[in-house]
């Protein structure tokens, strides 16, 4: 009975939302960007679409971190006018979308903190949409259960590290198993990042199985399958059906909170789409720029 | 899990209501069986001395007021989806109106029928079941029953004009052809109310109050 109730509260935004995601590049507009030579050309036909004047309010040289960042403050403006209007529990739903980006940021200033690295220069380059009040001081703590009691657990965080500050001492690959660790509810993800980056290192299959997060849609045949994967081959066999068409398919029924995390979803895709033709574009690398991922097939 | 949701406030307001409830119901009926009281429970009673005005009154006031209900909660659905819609595609806004119009009608139907009924309503000069009539008895439960048939079915077309109007209105922000098709479903559905009226008016056909 979610339909009798729901536009209340949250029927304005809905509607706002739907209405941002027709805006999302379509075929047609990737097609056009990656035809384009230079980034001057890139910059002309993004003023064409819903991005609109963003580049062009600069005057420094266009290079592609200046791309990708107005790329991302655009979308922390979207998100941010979608959550000052937002009742709860959509309140909460979004405050759980920024938990993740948050938590990304805790650990990248610890492990910059554990390499000696100055706080200063790392919090720019944190994301935006983690950004909480007492990030600056995480960098400071030594031990975890200090970096719990001082700092964390005044933040929304806090649920999250209670089962995680187990650990004794805080190194490179405990940043990442504590990141894990804390990732139950975005586990897809997880289990490829999990998965691809433990290449490298000499974690076995066992204690990649106890990484993987106990929910989400692969759990537990796909877990499995990716838990005996030992190349790259047999992951892109996995990884076929799934990111970008779940979050495309959320917005085939109202009424419910999916559309908004799929919305910033495939806005973090597109942005990164748009990053990878202009870092083609720039470095003239024409046969790769198609690699990118597209969203919507195009419309008349 | 149980004790969690048991926990919460809301659950404990309605689990002890309803408990209230039913237990008082239960001792005031064992109360009166143990008594040998049980004659009290009189529904002949109940439906003979009271007055036929009363039913008569109670379905004109839910004829209007259901109908009413069903109108605002179809107008708030739609005209929510509209508002956020209309953000981005600025060309719906005139287009749905025609939605919200469709719940509109489903309030007017309520008043209409509300006047049809309290116009039936005349003065009779009997005091007693005898002298009273069965005419009478027999018109005071058709105009509440016509109230009901009325209220109800205007409060759920009402419902879901407005569902499918917030529907028409998000589709057709992204794609201006789906609204026509979708305007169709609506138009079935506000023919449901049209049902409830229809009913309404043969229920109350033979109404004769008077001497």
């Amino acid at each position: 009975m979610a339909e009798l109730s729901f536009n209340v509260d949250h029927g304005y935004l809905e509607g706002l939302v739907r209405g941002m995601k027709a805006g999302i590049l379509t075929h047609t507009d990737y097609h056009n960007l990656a035809q384009c030579d230079t980034l001057e050309d890139m910059k002309l036909h993004l003023q064409s679409t819903s991005y609109g004047k963003l580049l062009s309010s600069s005057e420094a040289d266009l290079t592609v971190s200046l791309v990708d960042s107005k790329l991302r403050e655009s979308l922390v403006t979207e998100f941010s006018c979608l959550r000052s209007n937002a009742l709860p529990p959509l309140s909460a739903f979004l405050d759980y979308i920024t938990y993740s980006y948050m938590i990304d940021n805790v650990v990248m200033l610890i492990t910059g903190a554990l390499k000696q690295r100055d706080v200063a220069e790392l919090l720019p380059r944190c994301h935006p949409l983690g950004a909480f009040d007492q990030m600056a001081a995480v960098g400071i703590a030594r031990t975890p259960t200090e970096l719990y009691s001082a700092i964390l657990v005044d933040t929304p965080l806090a649920q999250f590290f209670q089962d995680a500050v187990s650990e004794s001492n805080l190194d490179e690959m405990e940043a990442e198993i504590l990141r894990n660790k804390l990732y139950k509810f975005e586990a897809d993800r997880r289990a490829f990042i999990i998965t691809v980056n433990s290449f490298g290192t000499d974690l076995s299959g066992g204690e990649r199985s106890e990484l993987y997060p106990s929910c989400g849609k692969l759990y537990p045949e796909g877990l499995r399958l990716l838990a005996r994967a030992e190349d790259h081959e047999q992951i892109k066999a996995v990884a076929d059906c799934y990111p970008v068409k779940l979050n495309t398919l959320a917005f085939l029924q109202q009424f419910h909170f999916g559309v908004f995390y799929s919305y910033i979803k495939l806005k973090e895709q597109e942005s990164r789409n748009i990053v990878w033709i202009a870092e083609c574009v720039t470095q003239r690398q024409k046969s790769k720029i198609n690699n990118y991922i597209p969203i919507f097939p195009g419309t008349s | 899990m149980l004790l969690e949701w048991m926990m919460n406030g809301h659950a404990i307001l309605y689990t002890g209501v309803t408990l209230a409830f039913w237990s008082t119901i239960l001792i005031v009926g064992i109360c009166y069986t143990i008594f040998d009281l049980g004659f009290r429970f009189d529904v002949a009673w109940f439906l003979t001395e009271t007055s036929p005005f009363m039913w008569a009154s109670l379905g004109i006031g839910l004829a209007i007021s259901l109908s009413v209900v069903g109108a605002a909660w179809g107008i708030y659905i739609t005209g929510s989806s509209i508002i956020g819609g209309g953000v981005k595609a600025p060309r719906i806004k005139t287009k749905n109106l025609v939605s919200i119009i469709f719940c509109e009608a489903v309030a007017i139907y309520g008043i209409i029928m509300a006047i049809v009924i309290s116009n039936m309503a005349e003065d009779f000069s009997g005091t007693t079941p005898e002298t009273i009539g069965a005419r009478n008895y027999q018109a005071g439960y058709s105009m509440f029953g016509a109230g009901l048939t009325v209220g109800f079915s205007n409060l759920f077309c009402g419902i879901c004009v407005g569902i499918v109007g917030s529907g028409a209105a998000l589709a057709d922000a992204q794609n201006a052809s789906l609204f026509v098709k979708i305007l169709i479903v609506e138009i079935f559905g506000s023919a449901i109310g049209l049902f409830g009226v229809i009913v309404a008016i043969l229920q109350t056909s033979k109404v004769k109050m008077g001497d």
